[in-house]
């Protein structure tokens, strides 16, 4: 492991210790604030339940009728030109429109080809990387009374394609 | 109703490509088995989450995201000349893409919405309101704790390893954002 790949590594644990030394020399009380946003966290995670086990039970049925292995074939010469896994297409497809199916989505595509294959691993960067378009720009603008968007929705599609591009390569590059 | 169509074309296509390859049989088991992995899935990434919304909350309290907005303010004037001349939009714009970096998405949003709302001259989307709202779909977190913890999930020993791609993906998506909102207000009306 290199000196990179180590300052990387040790980002999470530095931030604890980040933490920690902030909460002792400025006298935070933070152990009661994890505790308040692990409950937080709780609810979070059980308001996504609902939406993973509709999207999962119809993610392995499109996978077990072959519907997915069609699909990735017929995107597969546009997606070899840009140098993107097929396999990885139907996620950026789903990715701007919904949050939820994104992540059911990714993490099925983890799951058949691998966390450390270069598909799982390009799935886990589109995801890290990307968010919700549509429905960002449309709470955004709606809670301002915007009625012409104007050029944000291209703009931020540009943007993603970019993202996903880039994530293409980066997981070439740096595994 | 997007999800509703997505939901929709996925169970039919499923259907009729089950018929023809005579998987539906499989087809009918999988419908069970999805929901029972969304579940497993639920469980074993609830750890993760709870975890990570609790170092949030901890970073929020020791002043972290505060620190960032101030550091990011001079950089978010440049990009937002007309509406930096008012502090308070400035600081709710600053306040949103700090919550982004540090992954506070329940607490980036109400800010954003602030901010959109104050940068709002009527109805039609100013050239830096354009520019906000493409910043905020281009995510910019800087640690991505829930795709780390699917991949811990799914047997990864190293989840953050992701990181660095990451960045430099996020880097390059945000900037091509940017350019792109700023020349096409260049062509818009």
């Amino acid at each position: 492991m290199n000196t990179i790949q180590l300052g990387f590594s040790a980002i999470v644990p530095a931030l604890f210790v980040l933490l920690a030394l902030t909460a002792i020399l400025k006298k935070k009380d933070i152990f009661p604030a994890i505790k308040e946003g692990a409950k937080e966290g709780l609810t979070v995670t059980i308001g996504i339940v609902p939406s993973l086990v509709a999207l999962f039970s119809v993610i392995y049925m499109f996978r077990a009728s072959g519907a997915m292995d069609y699909i990735t074939g017929i995107l597969e010469p546009a997606a070899k030109l840009v140098g993107i896994p097929p396999e990885c297409v139907p996620l950026m497809l789903i990715r701007p429109l919904s949050g939820s199916g994104a992540l059911a989505l990714g993490t099925d595509i983890i799951r058949v080809h691998g966390v450390n294959s270069l598909i799982g691993r390009t799935a886990a960067i589109m995801l890290g990387s990307t968010e919700s378009t549509f429905y960002v720009i449309a709470v955004y603008f709606g809670a301002a009374d915007i009625k012409k968007t104007r050029h944000a929705i291209p703009a931020a599609l540009v943007a993603d394609i970019v993202g996903f591009c880039t994530a293409a390569a980066a997981a070439k590059l740096f595994y | 109703m997007a999800m509703t169509w997505i939901w929709a074309i996925m169970a039919i296509l499923s259907f009729v490509f089950g018929l023809v390859t005579g998987n539906i049989g499989e087809v009918s088991a999988a419908a069970i088995e999805g929901a029972a992995a969304a579940i497993t899935l639920s469980i074993s990434i609830a750890g993760a989450l709870c975890l990570w919304t609790g170092v949030m909350e901890a970073m929020k309290i020791c002043g972290f995201s505060s620190a960032l907005a101030k550091t990011m303010r001079p950089l978010l004037s440049i990009l937002f000349p007309n509406a930096s001349r008012s502090r308070e939009t400035l600081e709710a714009i600053s306040a949103n893409v700090s919550a982004n970096l540090l992954g506070l998405g329940n607490a980036a949003t109400p800010l954003g919405i602030r901010a959109t709302r104050l940068m709002s001259r009527g109805e039609v989307a100013t050239d830096e309101m354009c520019l906000f709202v493409v910043i905020n779909t281009a995510s910019i977190q800087l640690i991505p704790a829930t795709i780390a913890g699917i991949r811990s999930a799914m047997g990864c020993t190293s989840p953050f390893d992701i990181i660095p791609a990451v960045w430099m993906t996020s880097i390059l998506s945000v900037s091509a954002g940017i350019l792109a909102s700023i020349t096409m207000a260049r062509f818009s009306k």
